[in-house]
């Protein structure tokens, strides 16, 4: 039980709440709102980042060799930074700030009930130290040599040593965003785990807690369970890149497979790393629009820990014609299809949610309804891949390529439009429009899968990944596999464009959506019994809430009204 | 119905058609999951699409008859996934673990940016005088068992033949053996399956597929002088 | 700067928070070195020629360094001891002492360094010195980042404030004295 420590201190210290200067509001803050905004906008803007070397070299595959739009010419060496920085930045500065650093920051204070996170000068260097690494690594591109090539993976040799990546500075600039990134993200969950485990309202007990909020509870744990081998990796790498050490090199008894080895047994859990707070977001939305208690809570628990638990055995699918001992692909094949049980499991729950609801489709609710039906596609091809006979064929393929992107879209982008349209309110104090958050939504959702099937098409025949050209590849160098490749192209142009829906829709709401209430969406968790935005501190001091229920009591029988904040007393 | 990438790429191995068949048993098995599932999914949103007057039901999902609806195909994906594991690991044990005693040996060497390879020539033994080394081409005798002995002379590649469905990654300091056994002749593509560097698109090779006179002739067609010229120095390390 | 949230004060989970939170570093920490330790030990049972290298580590030197962080330890537990009985003078001196562990530690560390490097054991020698310099680098920086907060720990103990951070940084060193307890016989003893 919690012990509201509503000591002398405390009160005196909260009402040291006064209201800062610009710089310290902004810049500077310790509050959790505050850091969860900072994270947002640089995720945001780094998409775009992200999505313009997208769009570049896919021109390139589209229009090989013609200058493209805002470019230039994609040379070969261009290509391979493009695509090695696209998926860093989409991994490390896009979906991991937004969806945990940023949804956890604001949510995790807000739906427990109290006033900040535990260590909130903590919480503001793990931005400050995630801000650095993102300026790291945009300095690896202006530096003699240029920015890294060698794909997100950073698989040695190749990354190790400068005569075969030609780019001596840039190597080691992306190693040690990545690094820093690491570390940020340690402080920040040390805030999450703490002030979750810790700091929760008088009266709510372990499963009174919103899924989301122990979804990126079990996703930081994860987190720190499964980064320190690659920490340990990055540091033998950087030496390797600087020192003259040998750690990967196989001239000098080093071994590059332990490189693999140490990255995939952090690459594999971070993939649940970002999608739990993905499916914590669509939980609270599909409860709240459609008025129905989360079908079997407890099973999602569980069957989270379960996943977490399970998501460290599978790592080496990732390596099945590596070069590892073949007898091991066998276990590995063999985790890595059960694990695709408790996922199916959870995404049954939350169909099941839906039945007997009373379903509004509101933008949010569209959002996290496609995550389901897209996610479910991620999903089941990720059974081609898993199943070693048949990965021999499609490793490195852009079966691959589409697989993740239709778990990593959805988790990163659809979540996160999920959760932005859905909290918009709360955070900012404004409603956003529904037009034209549903246009936003259909053309995005069209152009995606527009993208990627052609993709797990042109994969399947053959097309291998980081190829800046098929130009030489007789049995690739086909018009039909090229109007494929086309039309994937223009899907994203189409999908890139249409984002600006979005931003015009989010500043123009800033500035002049209709005033939002406390609650504009009826919904049960702490967050809504606050102003919109709440003030520092969240609630007056005295008025801390303190919980009688759990978070999903919607349409309950003995309630004329459809919901039941968890915070009111009968 | 099991030849679904057959249509995009020729299969012309003893073992292309078994990965096909571990594929496209996958694509209807998840296929028909696929489908099912999106089906009941945009049903139950038409279903119980909000309506003047109705309240939503109040279900926990704890109730024993109510988890009855998850659990059953919970254990149905199972199910499936077992049937899928026991082909897909005949097949890898078939290409990967198994190694078939060879008819023919040729040596496969990735640097960056070009394949060489090393063929035993008429003797039939590699590392002998009459060896015949190529940069591009591979040239073997159709149904003909071969091993293949994999190296790298810097990072790591990867040997892939789209046509055999074959993949093997190559690492430095490491000979990596593996099998193949053509089933038809013909000349298909040979990509490198791993970044390697800027040149990592511009190392396409060939495998060309012969029978048995046509590989006799080639050989014949290889002069001693060409086998010298094309002795490829060692990448610089320090 | 604003005060302790009341979010801090709360204890739900029936741990102060501090301790929670230090216990999570330390197992951040753990599997960062889990990870250093565990290829380490995968390369040495695959290269011989490690415990050729590894016979020339002086294990007196080891031991000795093993006995300072060890008292190291527990002259922080004695401190910790002396704050819980709210002898903030006390817990100080004690944690100074464990300071002057870690510098003892670190000066035997730098004259064994710099004898290696001297006899032509550089980091670049062969992989089991890229090992034991980094693994012990590594280490060493817990080291001096660990002093460093014990030293600001000490200097508010010292005036009776914050006391309950003199158990907080004595977990951390307790800590930083097992991992070297693990590299002790992989790095000396294992030859």
């Amino acid at each position: 039980m919690a012990h509201p420590a509503e000591t002398h201190a405390a009160h005196h210290g909260a009402h040291a709440h006064a209201e800062p200067g610009w710089v310290r509001k902004y810049l500077f803050s310790t509050d959790h709102k505050m850091i969860a905004m900072q994270y947002m906008f640089t995720g945001m803007a780094l998409a775009l980042v992200g999505g313009f070397f997208a769009y570049v070299f896919r021109m390139q595959m589209a229009f090989p060799g013609m200058e493209v739009p805002f470019y230039g010419l994609v040379t070969p060496n261009r290509y391979n930074v493009l695509i090695t920085n696209h998926g860093a930045i989409m991994i490390f500065w896009v979906a991991m700030p937004v969806l945990i650093a940023a949804f956890g920051n604001f949510l995790i204070p807000l739906m427990i009930g109290c006033d900040d996170m535990v260590f909130p000068r903590i919480n503001r260097l793990s931005y400050q130290i995630f801000f650095l690494s993102a300026v790291v690594l945009v300095c690896s591109f202006f530096v003699e040599g240029g920015a890294f090539g060698g794909a997100w993976t950073i698989y040695p040799p190749l990354s190790a040593k400068s005569q075969y990546n030609l780019t001596p500075l840039g190597s080691s600039l992306f190693l040690v965003a990545v690094a820093l990134e690491f570390v940020a993200f340690l402080l920040g969950g040390i805030n999450f785990i703490t002030t979750a485990m810790n700091s929760r309202a008088p009266g709510m007990k372990f499963y009174d807690v919103p899924i989301v909020v122990w979804m990126i509870v079990v996703a930081s744990i994860l987190f720190m369970a499964s980064v320190g081998p690659l920490i340990a990796g990055a540091i033998m790498l950087f030496m390797d890149q600087q020192v003259g050490t040998a750690f990967f090199d196989p001239d000098r008894g080093g071994d590059p497979v332990l490189w693999q080895h140490l990255f995939w047994f952090f690459g594999h859990p971070e993939v649940y790393v970002v999608l739990l707070p993905a499916l914590g977001i669509v939980a609270e939305i599909i409860t709240v629009f459609s008025r129905k208690k989360l079908f079997a809570y407890k099973t999602v628990l569980y069957t989270v820990f379960g996943t977490g638990v399970l998501s460290f055995t599978v790592w080496a699918h990732h390596q099945f014609i590596a070069g590892i001992d073949p007898r091991m692909a066998n276990i590995f094949t063999v985790t890595t299809l059960l694990i695709s049980v408790p996922i199916a499991e959870m995404l049954f729950v939350y169909i099941a949610t839906l039945y007997g609801g009373s379903i509004t489709l509101a933008t949010p609710m569209l959002w996290a309804l496609a995550f389901i039906a897209e996610f479910l596609i991620g999903g089941v091809t990720g059974i081609f891949l898993g199943a070693s006979g048949s990965d021999i064929y499609l490793h490195d393929t852009y079966f691959v390529l589409a697989h993740f992107h239709y778990t990593f879209v959805p988790i990163a982008i659809i979540g996160t439009f999920a959760g932005v349209t859905y909290w918009f309110p709360k955070m900012f104090g404004k409603m956003m429009s529904e037009t034209l958050g549903k246009l936003h939504f259909w053309i995005t959702i069209v152009a995606f899968n527009t993208i990627f099937i052609p993709l797990f098409i042109t994969g399947a025949a053959g097309d291998h990944r980081r190829i800046y050209s098929y130009r030489l590849f007789p049995e690739l160098a086909k018009p039909e596999l090229q109007s494929l490749r086309v039309l994937a192209t223009v899907a994203l142009v189409v999908m890139l464009l249409a984002q600006v829906l979005f931003l015009w829709n989010f500043f123009y709401s800033l500035w002049q959506g209709k005033r939002a209430g406390k609650n504009p969406w009826r919904a049960n968790t702490l967050e809504w019994t606050t102003e919109s935005p709440p003030p520092h501190g969240n609630w007056p001091v005295d008025e801390l809430p303190t919980v009688y229920r759990g978070p999903y009591e919607y349409s309950h029988p003995d309630r004329k009204e459809d919901y039941w904040p968890q915070n009111a007393k009968a | 119905m099991f030849h679904l990438i057959e249509r995009y790429v020729p299969s012309a191995s003893t073992y292309s058609g078994d990965i096909d068949f571990v594929f496209s048993l996958v694509f209807w098995i998840v296929g028909a999951w696929l489908v099912a599932t999106e089906l009941v999914f945009f049903w139950l949103i038409l279903r119980f699409r909000k309506q003047p007057d109705v309240k939503a039901q109040y279900i926990t999902g704890e109730l024993h008859h109510e988890k009855q609806w998850v659990h059953w195909p919970h254990m149905a994906v199972l199910a499936f996934d077992v049937i899928i594991l026991i082909f897909a690991v005949k097949v890898w044990y078939t290409v990967k673990q198994d190694l078939p005693p060879a008819q023919e040996t040729v040596r496969v060497i990735a640097q960056q940016w070009a394949w060489s390879f090393v063929h035993p020539g008429p003797d039939q033994k590699l590392d002998t005088a009459d060896d015949i080394k190529t940069v591009d081409d591979l040239h073997v005798k159709v149904d003909t068992l071969y091993h293949f002995k994999l190296e790298s002379r810097d990072v790591l590649h990867s040997f892939s033949v789209p046509a055999f469905r074959l993949k093997q990654d190559a690492i430095p300091g490491r000979v990596i053996t593996g099998w193949f056994q053509a089933t038809k002749t013909g000349t298909f593509d040979i990509q490198c399956a791993e970044i390697c560097g800027i040149g990592h698109a511009l190392m396409p090779a060939r495998i060309v597929i012969e029978t048995q006179p046509q590989h006799t002739a080639w050989m014949a067609s290889q002069s001693p002088i060409s086998v010298a010229a094309l002795d490829l120095p060692r990448a610089a390390q320090e | 700067m604003s005060a302790r949230p009341i979010a801090t004060t709360r204890s739900a989970a029936g741990l102060p928070t501090g301790r929670l939170a230090v216990w999570w570093v330390v197992v951040s920490e753990i599997v960062i070195f889990g990870g250093l330790l565990g290829s380490y030990i995968m390369y040495r049972l695959a290269h011989d020629a490690f415990a050729e290298q590894a016979a020339h580590t002086n294990m007196w030197i080891g031991a000795f360094n093993t006995l300072v962080l060890l008292t190291s330890s527990l002259s922080a537990v004695l401190a910790h001891k002396a704050a819980v009985a709210g002898d903030g003078k006390r817990a100080a001196k004690l944690l100074w002492a464990t300071i002057g562990g870690a510098f003892t530690f670190l000066i035997v560390k730098s004259f064994e360094w710099t004898n290696e490097i001297h006899h032509g054991f550089t980091i670049t020698s062969s992989t089991f010195w890229s090992f034991y310099y980094t693994a012990a680098g590594l280490h060493a920086l817990h080291v001096i980042a660990g002093a460093i907060i014990m030293m600001i720990v000490a200097a508010d103990a010292k005036k009776n404030l914050e006391l309950h951070r003199v158990e907080l940084i004595g977990i951390y060193w307790h800590f930083v004295d097992l991992v070297w307890i693990f590299l002790f016989p992989l790095l000396y003893i294992a030859k």
